[in-house]
Protein backbone atom coordinates (compact mmCIF):
# COMPACT_ATOMS: atom_id res chain seq x y z
CA UNK A 1 0.00 0.00 0.00
CA UNK A 2 1.30 3.32 -0.98
CA UNK A 3 2.18 6.05 1.54
CA UNK A 4 -0.07 8.57 1.09
CA UNK A 5 1.10 12.57 1.08
CA UNK A 6 -0.40 12.95 4.98
CA UNK A 7 1.48 9.99 6.39
CA UNK A 8 4.90 11.28 4.47
CA UNK A 9 4.41 14.62 6.04
CA UNK A 10 3.62 13.09 9.70
CA UNK A 11 6.90 11.15 9.28
CA UNK A 12 8.98 13.73 8.48
CA UNK A 13 7.51 15.76 11.47
CA UNK A 14 8.67 12.59 13.78
CA UNK A 15 12.06 12.21 12.26
CA UNK A 16 12.90 16.29 12.22
CA UNK A 17 11.13 15.65 16.24
CA UNK A 18 13.48 13.16 17.07
CA UNK A 19 16.47 15.19 15.45
CA UNK A 20 15.67 18.24 17.49
CA UNK A 21 15.66 15.87 20.88
CA UNK A 22 18.87 13.91 20.05
CA UNK A 23 20.15 17.78 19.18
CA UNK A 24 19.05 18.98 22.47
CA UNK A 25 19.73 16.54 24.94
CA UNK A 26 22.31 13.68 24.20
CA UNK A 27 21.37 10.03 23.44
CA UNK A 28 17.55 11.26 24.06
CA UNK A 29 16.74 10.70 20.48
CA UNK A 30 17.71 6.77 20.76
CA UNK A 31 16.08 7.20 23.87
CA UNK A 32 12.83 7.99 22.14
CA UNK A 33 13.22 5.38 19.87
CA UNK A 34 13.46 2.63 22.32
CA UNK A 35 17.42 1.99 22.04
CA UNK A 36 17.93 2.21 25.34
CA UNK A 37 21.79 0.88 26.50
CA UNK A 38 22.78 3.38 23.22
CA UNK A 39 20.72 6.51 24.57
CA UNK A 40 21.64 6.19 28.34
CA UNK A 41 25.35 5.88 27.10
CA UNK A 42 25.28 8.90 25.00
CA UNK A 43 23.81 10.43 27.68
CA UNK A 44 26.33 9.40 30.22
CA UNK A 45 29.48 9.75 28.00
CA UNK A 46 28.83 13.30 25.93
CA UNK A 47 27.33 15.00 29.28
CA UNK A 48 30.57 14.21 30.87
CA UNK A 49 33.04 15.10 28.43
CA UNK A 50 31.53 18.28 28.43
CA UNK A 51 31.50 18.79 31.80
CA UNK A 52 35.42 17.84 31.96
CA UNK A 53 35.74 20.22 29.10
CA UNK A 54 34.46 23.09 31.53
CA UNK A 55 35.96 21.59 34.56
CA UNK A 56 39.25 22.06 32.19
CA UNK A 57 38.42 25.77 31.71
CA UNK A 58 37.72 25.49 27.95
CA UNK A 59 35.56 27.96 26.19
CA UNK A 60 32.39 28.25 25.19
CA UNK A 61 33.19 30.39 21.85
CA UNK A 62 31.05 33.24 20.90
CA UNK A 63 29.51 33.32 17.40
CA UNK A 64 32.23 35.22 15.36
CA UNK A 65 31.79 35.65 11.82
CA UNK A 66 34.56 37.79 11.43
CA UNK A 67 36.44 35.14 12.87
CA UNK A 68 35.82 31.99 10.97
CA UNK A 69 37.81 29.18 13.02
CA UNK A 70 35.92 30.72 15.97
CA UNK A 71 32.72 30.79 14.47
CA UNK A 72 32.98 26.94 13.37
CA UNK A 73 34.23 26.32 16.76
CA UNK A 74 31.30 27.46 18.69
CA UNK A 75 29.27 26.00 15.53
CA UNK A 76 30.79 22.48 16.90
CA UNK A 77 30.22 23.49 20.42
CA UNK A 78 26.59 24.12 20.52
CA UNK A 79 26.53 20.73 18.59
CA UNK A 80 26.07 19.07 22.14
CA UNK A 81 22.65 21.36 22.47
CA UNK A 82 20.79 22.44 25.49
CA UNK A 83 23.99 21.86 27.91
CA UNK A 84 26.16 24.68 25.82
CA UNK A 85 23.29 26.88 26.91
CA UNK A 86 22.87 26.16 30.23
CA UNK A 87 26.84 26.60 30.94
CA UNK A 88 26.64 29.66 28.99
CA UNK A 89 23.38 31.03 30.95
CA UNK A 90 25.20 30.38 34.34
CA UNK A 91 28.35 32.03 33.04
CA UNK A 92 30.51 28.80 32.70
CA UNK A 93 32.74 28.46 29.72
CA UNK A 94 34.57 31.83 29.88
CA UNK A 95 38.08 29.91 29.17
CA UNK A 96 41.10 31.01 30.91
CA UNK A 97 44.01 31.40 28.20
CA UNK A 98 46.52 30.72 30.78
CA UNK A 99 45.37 27.68 32.26
CA UNK A 100 47.33 24.89 31.41
CA UNK A 101 44.41 23.11 30.27
CA UNK A 102 42.83 25.59 28.59
CA UNK A 103 43.04 23.77 25.18
CA UNK A 104 42.74 20.64 26.51
CA UNK A 105 39.01 21.68 27.63
CA UNK A 106 38.36 23.10 24.35
CA UNK A 107 39.42 19.52 22.58
CA UNK A 108 36.84 18.09 25.01
CA UNK A 109 34.06 20.94 24.13
CA UNK A 110 34.45 20.85 20.77
CA UNK A 111 34.31 17.43 19.92
CA UNK A 112 31.21 16.44 22.71
CA UNK A 113 29.55 18.75 20.23
CA UNK A 114 30.59 17.20 17.35
CA UNK A 115 30.48 13.65 18.76
CA UNK A 116 26.53 14.48 19.52
CA UNK A 117 26.12 15.61 16.05
CA UNK A 118 27.39 12.43 14.64
CA UNK A 119 24.64 10.86 17.46
CA UNK A 120 22.31 12.91 15.81
CA UNK A 121 22.77 11.53 12.34
CA UNK A 122 22.61 7.74 13.50
CA UNK A 123 18.96 9.03 15.18
CA UNK A 124 18.20 10.12 11.66
CA UNK A 125 19.45 6.77 9.94
CA UNK A 126 17.12 4.77 12.23
CA UNK A 127 14.16 6.80 12.19
CA UNK A 128 14.93 6.51 7.92
CA UNK A 129 14.84 2.07 8.49
CA UNK A 130 18.30 2.45 7.35
CA UNK A 131 19.80 0.57 10.59
CA UNK B 1 43.13 18.43 41.39
CA UNK B 2 45.91 17.48 39.81
CA UNK B 3 46.02 16.95 35.68
CA UNK B 4 48.59 15.59 33.49
CA UNK B 5 48.74 15.35 29.78
CA UNK B 6 48.95 11.31 29.53
CA UNK B 7 45.72 11.65 32.14
CA UNK B 8 43.58 13.83 29.45
CA UNK B 9 44.65 12.21 26.68
CA UNK B 10 43.73 8.98 28.14
CA UNK B 11 40.41 10.74 29.67
CA UNK B 12 39.52 11.89 26.11
CA UNK B 13 40.29 8.45 24.11
CA UNK B 14 37.73 6.77 26.95
CA UNK B 15 35.30 8.96 26.13
CA UNK B 16 35.42 9.18 22.10
CA UNK B 17 36.27 5.12 22.11
CA UNK B 18 32.81 4.64 24.10
CA UNK B 19 30.88 7.12 22.17
CA UNK B 20 32.26 5.34 18.59
CA UNK B 21 31.55 2.07 20.01
CA UNK B 22 28.17 2.43 20.75
CA UNK B 23 27.45 3.95 17.73
CA UNK B 24 29.11 1.29 15.37
CA UNK B 25 28.10 -1.61 17.25
CA UNK B 26 24.69 -2.94 17.87
CA UNK B 27 25.90 -5.84 20.48
CA UNK B 28 27.01 -4.77 24.03
CA UNK B 29 29.87 -7.79 23.52
CA UNK B 30 30.62 -6.37 20.33
CA UNK B 31 30.89 -2.56 21.82
CA UNK B 32 32.80 -3.52 24.44
CA UNK B 33 35.62 -5.47 22.00
CA UNK B 34 35.07 -2.44 19.47
CA UNK B 35 35.96 0.44 21.92
CA UNK B 36 38.39 -1.55 23.51
CA UNK B 37 40.46 -1.92 20.49
CA UNK B 38 39.66 1.85 19.33
CA UNK B 39 40.75 3.04 23.31
CA UNK B 40 43.91 0.88 22.51
CA UNK B 41 44.60 2.19 19.16
CA UNK B 42 44.10 5.93 20.87
CA UNK B 43 46.11 5.85 23.70
CA UNK B 44 49.18 3.55 21.34
CA UNK B 45 48.96 5.91 18.74
CA UNK B 46 49.06 9.14 20.99
CA UNK B 47 52.15 8.08 22.69
CA UNK B 48 53.62 6.79 19.26
CA UNK B 49 53.05 9.96 17.83
CA UNK B 50 54.79 11.78 21.12
CA UNK B 51 57.80 9.92 20.60
CA UNK B 52 58.12 10.96 16.83
CA UNK B 53 57.60 14.46 17.65
CA UNK B 54 60.20 14.36 20.31
CA UNK B 55 62.95 13.87 17.08
CA UNK B 56 61.29 16.79 15.45
CA UNK B 57 61.73 19.75 18.20
CA UNK B 58 60.12 22.97 17.20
Amino acid sequence: MRATTADREQSATYTYLICLAAWAIPGAGHLLLGRIQKGVTFLVALTLMFLCGLWLQGRLFPVEIRQPLVALAALADMGIGLPFFIARGAGAGAGRVVALTYEYGNAFLIVSGLLNMLVVLDAFDITQGRK
Amino acid sequence: MRTSHVGLMILFALFVSVVFATLMRDDPKQQLRFGAQLFTAFVVGGIALGWILYFFPL
